[in-house]
């Protein structure tokens, strides 16, 4: 015991006890593993910080700090831009007057339930007119409120004065406002359907970064066919122009979950592997191969029988739109917590080193 | 008024934590910290919202002589952790309230009273560090001791450093001294003793300097930080792509639509 030396003129109790630590230390090292009471060396041998290993395995990032609000805002404000921009089209190539009212409903529905989300994510109301004091082109949190604020105000404008010269005539001032209101919300509607994806996309978390080409154009996809759903879903089943739209969004997000699946690169694991992974899966499945299917089944048959499996395609695209937005979220958090990323980056062979880190026991 | 930095020397630091006790007393930071984490003497693991300066204990494999303990035990280096004030931050780029703010200083300052808790500086901090206060929902992290710094007063680590480990100064004269401490510890035999300031990434640099033996990735310094603004370009191209497929999609298909009803009716 020739680290006990230097302890010979300690009593023998004090003795005991550093002897016992000895013990513990050397059982800890030898099976991995402690199981006496007030010890804690767990996973030992004892974590050690190293280039492989980090520090303790700790992450150097922070999870994304926000509440269930903000994929149900992602969702509804997917839905609602993609609606009003449905609104809108449909209103200036006279199609069907009743699916124009409707669309802006929807729209009108989501301007005001995506400011409700937002707020309360703050927690304090009056918090969010602080994001009023100052425009920033380089903050895609800048540009979205502002972009929600020209939407919410155009969609509002637009439904409320349709519903107006519905009840009480049209007149020179309702005119107006729903005119305007309608191109604001197409204007603002078009790039409010899909700004979410650059706000998660230029962010430190790697896994949302490292798809920040891509996922503007996943959620606008996503946005369209939840909108197109909800408006199947309040009657429009036999509008052509929706089956098309439904069946474009499905297309491209079956297109979208192949290119996840079928790129190879750690930073997309977390949309591939465990929990989050298979949240992924499900939405796209639901997005993309589920609606597309049940959609070019409808082109065939009886008209009743088309009524009804387009309204199981937009239930499936819905629930695929909320349940994607939900795993993007979901994966950041995987990607985040996940320690190795930000250590790899810059080395030389981050492929092979992830393969050892890999195989480090873990610390926690 | 000058351009100030840290430099934090890991060879020096003796890991007492008076820069952690300094900045909670001066600042009125919350505790958090009174339990062990597991990983030697660390208490939170990382800086956080109410550990703004954080002592990293560097436990790793048995190296003789370095850190200073005997052959055969495991060596041991500690190494205080802080915000890294980037020169290119993307805290500050991603704040949408305007609320952190570029100092006359150079450091990165959160302004508590406009701060509106929207948590995107999280999400945009290349190292972690910001952090939203679960009690009052707003972003806080090192500030750089601004009010100590405005009457020309060091930061309260800095201050406190029993050892000199965290020196405060002009950046520029902190590069020159850094570079001459690594000259002089490579004379003393310590030649894996490197400074970590990213100036060759889109970070561009930090007022938070660090020496240290080794690599970096054991004390969870990245090789390669990115400011998430270097994603911008790609996202708002891939989102005005997205809305002119939007906008010509639906176009078409309520236009072929119309043609089609118009067509059956006639």
């Amino acid at each position: 015991m020739s680290d006990l030396l230097p302890l010979r003129d300690m009593d023998e109790r004090d003795l005991q006890r550093e002897r016992r630590l000895d013990e513990i230390r050397r059982e800890a090292e030898r099976r991995g593993q402690m199981k006496v009471i007030s010890t804690r060396p767990a996973g030992a041998p004892f974590p050690q910080a190293s280039p492989e290993t980090g520090y303790y395995g700790i992450p150097l990032l922070k999870q994304p700090p926000w509440t269930w609000e903000i994929p149900l805002y992602f969702f509804v404000g997917g839905a609602a831009g993609a609606a009003a921009v449905i609104g809108a089209i449909a209103d200036y190539t006279g199609a069907d007057r009743e699916l124009v009212r409707h669309a802006r409903w929807v729209a009108a529905a989501g301007s005001v339930i995506s400011p409700a989300l937002l707020v309360s994510d703050l927690g304090r109301p009056e918090r969010f007119l602080a994001m009023l004091r100052v425009f920033k082109p380089q903050s895609p949190m800048s540009v979205g409120v502002w972009t929600l604020l020209g939407f919410s105000t155009g969609a509002a404008a637009a439904a409320f004065a349709g519903f107006l010269r519905d009840r009480y005539g049209p007149s020179l001032p309702l005119n107006v406002l729903e005119n305007a209101g309608q191109a604001a919300s197409l204007a603002f509607g078009l790039p409010f359907s899909n700004y979410t994806g650059v706000l998660i996309g230029a962010t430190a978390i790697p896994v949302w970064n490292h798809n920040a080409g891509d996922l503007p154009l996943h959620f606008a996809a996503s946005g369209l066919g939840a909108a197109v759903g909800i408006l199947e879903l309040l009657g429009h089943r036999k509008s052509s122009a929706l089956q098309a739209l439904g069946l474009g969004a499905a297309i491209f997000e079956t297109w979208e979950g192949l290119r996840i699946e079928g790129r190879s690169h750690y930073r997309l694991d977390p949309l591939k592997h465990g929990p989050s992974g298979w949240i992924t899966r499900t939405g796209g499945a639901l997005s993309g191969p589920v609606p597309a299917i049940l959609r070019l089944a409808s082109l065939f048959g009886s008209r009743k029988r088309a009524s009804s499996l387009r309204r199981w395609a937009s239930w499936s695209a819905i629930a695929g739109s909320l349940i994607t937005r939900i795993a993007w979220i979901h994966a950041g958090h995987v990607s985040a917590r996940d320690w190795k990323l930000p250590l790899q980056e810059g080395t030389p062979e981050p492929r092979q080193m992830g393969a050892t880190l890999r195989q480090m026991p873990d610390a926690t | 008024m000058s351009i100030t930095a840290f430099l934090t020397d890991s060879t020096l630091c003796i890991g007492c934590k008076a820069c952690e006790v300094a900045c909670k007393e001066w600042n009125g930071v919350d505790e958090d910290g009174l339990a062990w984490s597991g990983y030697s003497y660390d208490n939170t693991g990382a800086v956080g919202a109410s550990t703004w300066r954080h002592v990293k204990f560097v436990e790793q494999a048995p190296v003789p002589g370095f850190g200073g303990n005997a052959g055969e035990q495991m060596s041991w280096s500690f190494s205080s952790d802080v915000c890294k004030h980037c020169e290119n931050a993307g805290c500050l780029e991603a704040c949408p309230t305007g609320s952190i703010v570029r100092t006359e200083f150079g450091g990165v300052f959160i302004q508590p009273d406009v701060c509106n808790g929207c948590g995107y500086c999280v999400t945009a901090c290349p190292f972690g560090v910001v952090e939203r206060n679960s009690k009052d929902g707003r972003a806080f992290k090192c500030t750089f001791c601004y009010d100590r710094q405005k009457v020309g007063l060091q930061p309260a680590c800095a201050k406190a450093c029993p050892t000199e480990s965290i020196k405060f100064g002009e950046i520029e004269d902190l590069r020159q001294a850094a570079q001459a401490r690594i000259e002089e510890l490579h004379r003393r035999g310590m030649e894996d003793a490197a400074i970590w300031d990213p100036t060759q990434t889109s970070v561009e640099g930090t007022h938070a300097m660090f020496i240290v033996r080794g690599d970096a990735r054991a004390y969870n310094l990245p090789p390669s930080p990115e400011v998430p603004t270097v994603y911008l370009k790609k996202s708002w191209q891939s989102s005005a792509i997205a809305a002119g497929l939007l906008l010509g999609g639906t176009l078409l298909a309520f236009l072929s639509d119309g043609a089609r009803r118009n067509g059956s009716s006639r």
